[in-house]
């Protein structure tokens, strides 16, 4: 069972959100005290993400909350688009696949930062992704 | 006012359930002797004949004894921590209800109403029985844990070998979450120490497999990325094979036999000389 | 508009990233470091990252493109004081900036910076320092 402990929304629709929305991300990993790897590799998977999501989905939501799964408390990040969505999400989580001029490591390699990782994505209706680090994960 | 019987004399006669409750707790247990044990039975007799009522007495799950249950769950799980055994923690709150149905049994005559009334004591004492036994084993994961904890920081240790080398020796398996920390420990060690050459010595790591070689070569890659060079050395012939076998490449990083050719290699790098020093015998 | 200050030392340029670096900022650190090193003829660059607390794939790019661009100009660059975090972290996202090379602080960057030098400068000897 995960209980949400706080929640907070954040608006991304130009590029100067990006650093703003990585130090709200910091900023909560620091309240329940994860550790500085940890830290860094959610606010990394946050960056990768929020790219995304104005990239392909041409903005969108984030939603920061802190929760706990009954043995720890952990960041979860929800990232919602109402862009053009992704047709094949299964080859999108493969290594090596991108339709941008990225390296095509964004999804996959995000996926490895943190502990569970969701995806949910429908064509011409858009994207979210879910991800959860958990604080000593 | 409680007007329930069996209530009245158990409340009254506490200090006659707490000396027949030592003995017994004496002949069970030949260690019995601390005050602190005592001191943690009278705790537990008072909780639990203060929360004894006439509606609690008819119920073992009242809220009621939720102080009780607090200070059961508090001994038991410090029995576990001090190495107490499951029979002489669950005897413990056995010998307790043996003391309360011997008192019962000489206040009450009737037998029917006697046993009625010792199915009731029964019936609470049982249910804080397997919580006695939930503490017990929340007591001994709080010491696995601790334990899991003390191994993992014991078992990374890193040396500073030579002015700008590094040695880390891998002792154990060596899974992800081990990997984290090995890694987080190197680079630190790294970092503070302003060290060019880092050596990870794998002669104590039982198995390797394309998953131990995967995290080796995360640390290399990691290693590489502050700057400095990581030698792993400690390749046993066994593990020479596995590695050829499975197709690891492990083509891009430097490997040694053991950590004395390592150590070598690191001086070639840093362009240093091992010399014997030489024996002059001058007569004065 | 923000821009990130490139120091000329001799032949060599300086660069100290304090912030975290958003795209167009990022953007920018990689035109005016070509530009410089164009307008200086300059040797070799170094770049300190000790303050940076997140690389993403993005910046890492960006790091990555500033290591071959300097190349093909004629440089050699180095990429200094990455973070223990920040350096798992990238292993971690498949990230291992292949081609960039990196020291520990500016005075083994330095060292570093010289030594390829005098190697690009004598030619023939095909040894380097790239992370691979």
């Amino acid at each position: 069972m995960t209980t949400i402990l706080s929640k907070e929304d954040f608006i991304i629709v130009k590029e100067q959100d990006v650093v703003p929305f990585r130090n709200k991300v910091k900023e909560a990993a620091v309240k329940i005290g994860m550790g500085i790897l940890n830290q860094t590799k959610l606010i990394t998977a946050a960056s990768e993400l929020v790219r995304n999501l104005l990239k392909y989905g041409g903005g969108g939501m984030v939603i920061i909350e802190s929760v706990n799964n009954g043995r720890e408390n952990g960041i979860r990040l929800i990232f919602a688009d109402k862009g053009p969505g992704i047709a094949d999400v299964s080859l999108a989580m493969k290594d090596g696949y991108s339709t941008g001029k990225s390296l095509g490591l964004g999804l996959p390699g995000t996926k490895r930062l943190v502990n569970e990782f969701d995806i949910q994505s429908t064509v011409g209706m858009g994207t979210t992704v879910t991800i959860i680090k958990w604080k000593n994960g | 006012m409680n007007t329930n019987k069996t209530v009245k004399i158990l409340k009254e006669k506490k200090e006659t359930i707490l000396e027949l409750w030592t003995t017994k707790q004496k002949a069970e247990d030949s260690y019995f002797n601390t005050d602190d044990q005592k001191e943690d039975s009278e705790d537990f007799a008072t909780s639990f004949l203060d929360a004894l009522s006439d509606a609690t007495i008819e119920d073992q799950n009242s809220r009621g004894y939720d102080k009780v249950h607090e200070v059961l769950m508090g001994i038991s799980v410090s029995r576990a921590k001090r190495g107490f055994s499951p029979r002489e923690t669950g005897s413990y709150l056995f010998s307790f209800k043996e003391a309360l149905l011997e008192v019962l049994s000489n206040e009450i005559e009737d037998p029917s109403i006697l046993y009625k009334e010792s199915l009731k004591i029964s019936k609470i004492i049982d249910n804080m029985a397997i919580l006695t036994f939930e503490g017990y084993i929340k007591g001994r994961e709080d010491v696995i844990a601790r334990q899991t904890d003390e191994i993992t920081e014991i078992s990374t240790p890193v040396i500073r070998v030579w002015d700008g080398v590094v040695a880390l020796p891998i002792i154990g398996t060596l899974d992800s979450a081990r990997t984290q920390v090995v890694m987080e420990n190197l680079l630190q060690q790294i970092v503070e120490t302003g060290s060019t050459i880092a050596i990870l010595d794998i002669s104590g790591v039982p198995a390797v497999d394309s998953l131990v070689a995967q995290h080796l070569i995360k640390t290399v890659s990691a290693t590489r990325l502050l700057g400095a060079e990581c030698i792993i050395s400690g390749i046993r012939p066994e593990i020479a094979q596995i590695v050829v076998h499975l197709g690891i490449d492990l083509s891009n990083i430097i490997t040694k036999s053991t950590l004395a050719s390592a150590l070598q290699t690191a001086f070639n790098m840093l362009k240093l000389e091992v010399n014997k020093k030489k024996v002059t015998y001058t007569n004065s | 508009m923000e821009r990130i200050p490139i120091l000329k030392m001799g032949d060599f340029l300086l660069v100290t990233i304090q912030v975290d670096l958003y795209d167009q900022l990022a953007e920018n650190l990689e035109t005016d470091l070509v530009n410089s090193v164009k307008k200086h003829n300059s040797k070799g660059v170094l770049i300190d990252i000790s303050s940076v607390s997140i690389i993403d794939s993005f910046m890492g790019r960006i790091l990555g493109n500033i290591g071959i661009m300097s190349r093909i100009m004629g440089a050699q660059s180095v990429i200094v004081g990455m973070q223990p975090a920040v350096a798992m972290t990238l292993v971690e996202l498949g990230l291992t900036l292949t081609g960039v090379s990196t020291a520990l602080n500016v005075e083994k960057g330095m060292e570093l910076l010289r030594s390829k030098i005098l190697l690009s400068e004598g030619q023939s000897d095909d040894y380097d320092n790239d992370t691979e």
